[in-house]
């Protein structure tokens, strides 16, 4: 934990986030519409078409409900295809890494430079939905602003979980088993696309497990400007699961560079 | 004379193999040291160590005074490395390149600029400074990679193989390079296994084979040391009867390499001239080189 603590606090990682920022500004058309674009679309259409059928969900109408799922699982989609895609494409393909490691950077800078640049874009997908949200009345009140910091802290507790599984991987195909087994399941148990309270009570419990139920309990409240209750546990769970995922990737990618 | 790299007993193993196999090494400030070696001889596992980037299983090694690997990220400071395989960040263009990589030494806008622009002249690609890293041939990507490892003026440069791949007309000017860098000042180590590149660009070498250091001296040294020095090939019909005749005249030592018999001898005129008459041999004398050294010391057999 303390290599991690010193290298945060150093700023040397800043290098690692601004490289991947100007990669970023070079593809960002394209990017920016596969993040964005695809879940407004969604938001969208299910928000209007379904909730036209739900009518209100847990006191308010659907697309508002949806829009703050929306939110959490953009930042989680966003800050795991980068930890994983771009992260592997960094380290196994194009050995930007290990160039990184010949300088005074070590793996623990990269890391968190990594983890700290998809955090940031999933913070810019978040800002996106919220504007496009506030749009379409789905958002009450300056406290929606809020969910700014906390999806900063999920994208960098997912961008962490999916530098783990990059560090293990030895190629592309092998991210299928963590979409497959653990990001799409979040994304339906969470409590994105409807109350977690409509299942089983040994499936909610499960759930509670989850980091995404504990991001989309504390911005579901904010976006419709109330305080989350249990704010506590959600940030840390949120934390928790982060820190956790951030010292076994470092162990991980250490042993697999410096070998 | 100060030393910039001292190892002592250095030692890696991959599970039972050992690559680099208990060496001592002493390079000087200064000097252009290489590392000699056929495939698999433990060359860039070596290199690697001095970086910080494999931790040995034995031995100690200081790289600029520093202890490696607990004080690498210092002494990093202070080191230019160009790696065997590119990794060029191919998203961007030249200058973009070397931009990126002086930001990872904390070095940033103007205090790098007139540094960039110098390197770009240093590896002749001012014409090319924004275009993308695919639109370069390998020498132009080699020597980007020269001048992005000198991004932070280092002391010492380690470059792995740097004309592997390249046409001569691009090796020659990589060579031309690191005579610059020699010039200035800087200790160069680099690893080959191209013996020309060894006996023209290093001061001292080091001879590598299966982990172990066979010998250490400068081309002349290790010449003179391990070979008679002339070397007089010998091929055509008869090859065979025509060294059987010379047993017991004790004018040289022969080994038959193919079809190929190449005699070492400190005799070379007695020796032509008992070759005249001899119609169906061929023969070509010349003076002894470095890779007979090495092929002395490393053997002849095949390595993959
Ligand atoms: N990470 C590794 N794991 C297992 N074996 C390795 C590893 N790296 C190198 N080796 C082995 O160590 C030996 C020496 O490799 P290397 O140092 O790359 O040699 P050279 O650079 O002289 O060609 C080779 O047999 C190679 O297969
Ligand atoms: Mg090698």
């Amino acid at each position: 934990m303390m290599p991690l603590l010193r290298s945060f606090i150093a700023l040397r990682w800043i290098a690692v986030w601004q490289r991947n920022g100007r990669v970023w500004r070079k593809l960002a058309g394209p990017a920016l519409l596969g993040n964005i674009g695809e879940p407004l679309l969604y938001l969208v259409a299910l928000g209007f078409g379904l909730g036209a059928l739900v009518g209100e969900v847990e006191g308010v109408d659907y697309l508002t409900f949806l829009a703050s799922g929306f939110v959490c699982a953009s930042v989680m989609n966003t800050a795991s295809f980068e930890g994983i895609y771009s992260a592997y494409t960094c380290m196994a393909v194009q050995e930007t890494w290990t160039a990184m490691l010949h300088t005074p950077l070590d793996v623990h800078d990269i890391l968190i430079g990594e983890a700290m640049w998809a955090a940031t874009k999933a913070l810019l997908s978040a800002l996106f939905i919220i504007i496009v949200a506030a749009f379409l009345g789905a958002v009450e009140g300056m406290l929606a602003l809020a969910v700014l910091p906390v999806a900063l802290l999920s994208g960098v507790t997912f961008a962490a979980m999916a530098l783990v599984v990059t560090a293990v991987s030895r190629s592309y195909d092998f991210f299928l088993y963590y979409f497959t087994l653990l990001l799409t399941p979040m994304l339906l148990f969470s409590g994105v696309f409807f109350p977690v309270e409509g299942m089983p009570q040994w499936l909610q419990q499960l759930a509670q497990l989850l980091p995404l139920s504990h991001a989309i309990e504390l911005v579901r409240p904010l976006m419709l400007g109330e305080i989350p209750q249990g704010i506590a546990l959600h940030l840390l769970m949120l934390c928790g699961y982060g820190l956790l995922a951030l010292l076994l990737a470092a162990r991980l990618i250490q042993r697999r560079l410096h070998r | 004379m100060s030393t910039v790299v001292r190892a002592h007993g250095l030692s890696k193993c991959y599970g039972t193999q050992r690559v680099v196999d208990g060496i001592d090494l002493a390079v000087h400030e200064g000097e252009c040291f290489g590392l000699l070696g056929p495939n698999g001889a433990g060359k860039t596992t070596t290199l690697r160590m001095l970086l910080g980037m494999t931790p040995p299983n034995g031995g100690e090694l200081t790289v600029l005074g520093y202890p490696i690997p607990e004080q690498a990220r210092q002494m990093r400071h202070l080191l230019g490395v160009v790696p065997q395989q590119d990794d060029l960040d191919p998203e961007f263009s030249v200058v973009e390149n070397l931009l990126t990589y002086a930001s990872y030494f904390g070095l940033h806008g103007s205090e790098i600029g007139q540094r960039i622009e110098a390197l770009l002249d240093f590896a002749s690609l001012r014409q090319k400074a924004s275009e993308r890293i695919d639109a370069l041939s390998g020498g132009m990507k080699r020597r980007l990679a020269m001048a992005r490892a000198l991004v932070n003026d280092p002391r010492l440069v380690i470059l792995d193989e740097p004309t592997t791949g390249l046409d001569p007309q691009a090796r020659q000017l990589i060579w031309q390079r690191l005579r610059a860098l020699l010039n200035e000042g800087r200790t160069l180590i680099l690893t080959t296994h191209y013996m020309d590149e060894a006996q023209r660009l290093c001061d001292r070498l080091a001879i590598m084979d299966r982990g172990r250091i066979l010998d250490v001296g400068s081309p002349s040294e290790l010449i003179t040391r391990h070979i008679e020095p002339h070397v007089v090939e010998v091929h055509g019909e008869g090859v065979e009867r025509w060294r059987e005749q010379q047993n017991g005249h004790n004018l040289m030592r022969s080994e038959l390499v193919g079809e190929t018999l190449f005699c070492y001898t400190d005799r070379e005129r007695e020796l032509v001239e008992s070759l005249c008459g001899h119609d169906g041999l061929q023969y070509l004398s010349r003076h002894a080189t470095l890779e007979d050294v090495f092929l002395k010391l490393t053997g002849r057999d095949l390595r993959e």
